[in-house]
């Protein structure tokens, strides 16, 4: 089924779903001042006057946030308007220290845009930057804040430089939805501006999502989906939403505006608190920050300096490595994955064979291991020495296998697995035939067997014997020469 | 003369900036408040056709910082001056009513 395809219309209702990412950008500093913006520093280590919002101090915007939401800007068609400003958002909540957000609100830096998932557009309202929260821990039996006795604040990410990507609701069906933050994700990471890890929440998604009978234009009542952090639980979590508001109208009932949380073990949504209206938060101009006005040569650097887009990369990768497009996918899907099979191939190696052991074995690994590609002990340069080791004869793909695992373990160079563990294969025709001949020796019954049997008792046997003798290899034995002896021998002698 | 705004909507501000009002200070703000907004009503009657907004008083854009990290201050020196501080941290009451 394709995206296009993947819309989910129930009992005559349609899903209206539209999405706010929000993604952390991975500058040097925060937003507004010189502290480290780093995921996991010691609690409170980096903060200042002017991320704790001490009375006197002033923020001065980090050049290079703006350049990131410039590239995003680029990245997903948006325009960027000649002028924005920044708003303060009020409210009060201890993950604030100044009592407000420094936001964007009517003059956002990228507005109007648009991303093609497999052939379906989705409307990009507009991409704005603002700053994070502090993180809050609560302290009490239910470890949540309800029921919390205390709660204990972390300003570390207060001030880190946040861009929210709002969709217009174009998304139909949760996997769609899945579909769009998986693009969105690639496009991010291809860029440059974010790390993109919504397990660390370096990437955020809340969704909005109402039902209404097909046909009709004008939207049902929405509730807002938070704390989804991985693909699978948001696109879980829209499709429980969207089924959850269906039976709640169909049995008479009536849909609330509100915030729902999504608990990811027992798979459903709870009802937060009543959204506050956009004019409680009683947004003004900031007057301590000036208007962004990027110039047009400022815009043309950016725009010079893009670098090739998931949707590209992907359209290359097949065309000139000959490569499936589910496949070319995968690489690309996976920050870091395309980078490291191409360094791969650079190295010398065949890309089918490397987009083989990429999508295959070595992803496994990595999704048990949670390890980037960058941090994988098989570097690039090690899986194209090892595929050379089977090019050459020295290894079979089973003993290629083994040597890669041993080399995930250790970090150390294949050839050095090999010899430690004499692991080589071997290929020479009198060791083997020896083996051969005394394999048949012992088994003088199902020797006959073969002989007069049909072929598919054949087919059997010669299944068994090759098991005997890759056992008594350990594997090492060269999987094709055996295979010849033990037909010659068989059907020869 | 008609009000430009409630005792309503002086009590729903003050509640959401976190201000305790007596109900005399309510009908004082109140009266306040209307003659500010009366004032500025006089600007609105003003033809301001293709008049720009002004959201800064400086002809000034894009001051910016480099992206260069600078210290930070001493996490202990920073605790000291909160009310309440646990493990590094920020100690804060309850954010939400009990239920």
């Amino acid at each position: 089924m394709t995206i296009a395809e993947a819309t989910t219309v129930i009992d005559g209702w349609e899903p209206v779903i539209g999405l706010e990412v929000h993604v952390e950008l991975k500058t040097a500093t925060k937003m507004f001042c010189g502290c480290r913006n780093e995921f996991g520093g010691a609690p409170n280590t980096h903060i200042c006057p002017v991320c704790l919002g001490l009375p006197g101090s002033l923020p001065v915007l980090n050049r290079q946030a703006v350049e990131f939401a410039m590239r995003v800007g680029y990245a997903l068609n948006l325009n960027i308007p000649e002028r924005s400003v920044f708003h303060r958002k009020n409210y009060f909540y201890p993950d604030m220290p100044k009592d407000f957000q420094t936001s964007q609100y009517d003059e956002p830096i990228t507005e109007d845009g648009w991303i093609d998932i497999e052939g379906v557009r989705i409307g990009i309202e507009r991409a704005h930057l603002e700053e994070d929260t502090g993180k809050s821990t609560h302290v009490g039996t239910s470890g949540r804040i309800h029921g919390a006795e205390y709660s204990l604040i972390d300003y570390n990410r207060a001030g880190v430089p946040l861009l929210e990507i709002v969709s217009r609701p174009d998304i139909r069906s949760a996997a769609q939805a899945r579909a769009y933050v998986a693009e969105l994700r690639a496009v991010l990471f291809a860029i440059g501006v974010s790390d993109v890890k919504m397990e660390e929440g370096s990437m955020r998604v809340d969704a909005n999502i109402s039902v209404r009978p097909v046909g009709r234009e004008r939207f049902g009542t929405r509730a807002e989906i938070k704390n989804m952090n991985s693909l699978r639980s948001l696109e879980r979590a829209v499709d429980y939403e969207i089924r959850r508001q269906i039976t709640e109208l169909e049995s008479g009932g009536t849909i609330v505006q509100e915030t729902r949380h999504w608990n990811e073990d027992d798979g459903r949504t709870h009802s937060m608190r009543s959204k506050e209206g956009a004019d409680d938060y009683r947004y003004f101009p900031e007057p301590d920050l000036v208007p962004v006005a990027p110039s047009l040569s400022w815009r043309e650097e950016v725009a010079a300096q893009m670098p090739e887009l998931p949707a590209q990369r992907r359209a290359r990768l097949v065309e000139r490595w000959g490569i499936s497009a589910d496949d070319a996918d995968v690489l690309v899907a996976v920050a870091g994955l395309a980078d490291y099979a191409e360094s791969a191939v650079d190295a010398g190696a065949d890309p089918v064979e490397v987009t083989k052991w990429v999508t295959g074995d070595l992803l496994g690994r990595a999704n048990e291991s949670g390890l980037s590609p960058a941090e994988w002990k098989v570097t690039p340069h090690y899986l194209t020495e090892t595929l050379a080791l089977v090019a050459d004869g020295t290894l079979s793909r089973n003993l290629a296998k083994t040597v890669l695992d041993k080399v995930w373990e250790s970090g150390d160079a294949p050839s050095v697995v090999v010899d430690r563990e004499g692991m080589a294969q071997v290929s020479d025709s009198d060791e083997l035939g020896g083996l051969v001949d005394a394999l048949l020796a012992e088994h003088p019954d199902d020797v006959v067997r073969y002989r007069e049997g049909d072929e598919k008792s054949q087919k059997k046997l010669l299944g068994f014997f090759m098991g005997q003798l890759m056992k008594q290899t350990r594997g090492q034995g060269n999987p094709g020469v055996l295979n010849q002896l033990l037909r010659d021998k068989l059907n020869g002698a | 003369m008609s009000a430009k705004i409630t005792r309503e909507d002086v009590a729903h501000v003050a509640a959401l900036a976190r201000l305790d009002v007596t109900d005399d200070e309510l009908d004082r703000f109140t009266k306040q408040l209307d003659a500010i907004l009366e004032h500025a009503a006089s600007v609105e009657a003003l033809d301001i056709d293709g008049v720009k907004p002004t959201y800064h008083p400086l002809p000034l854009v894009n001051v910016f910082r480099d992206d260069v990290v600078r210290p930070s201050i001493e996490r202990d020196a920073v605790l000291s001056q909160a009310p309440e501080a646990e493990d590094g941290r920020f100690r804060v009451t309850r954010i939400l009513d009990a239920e």
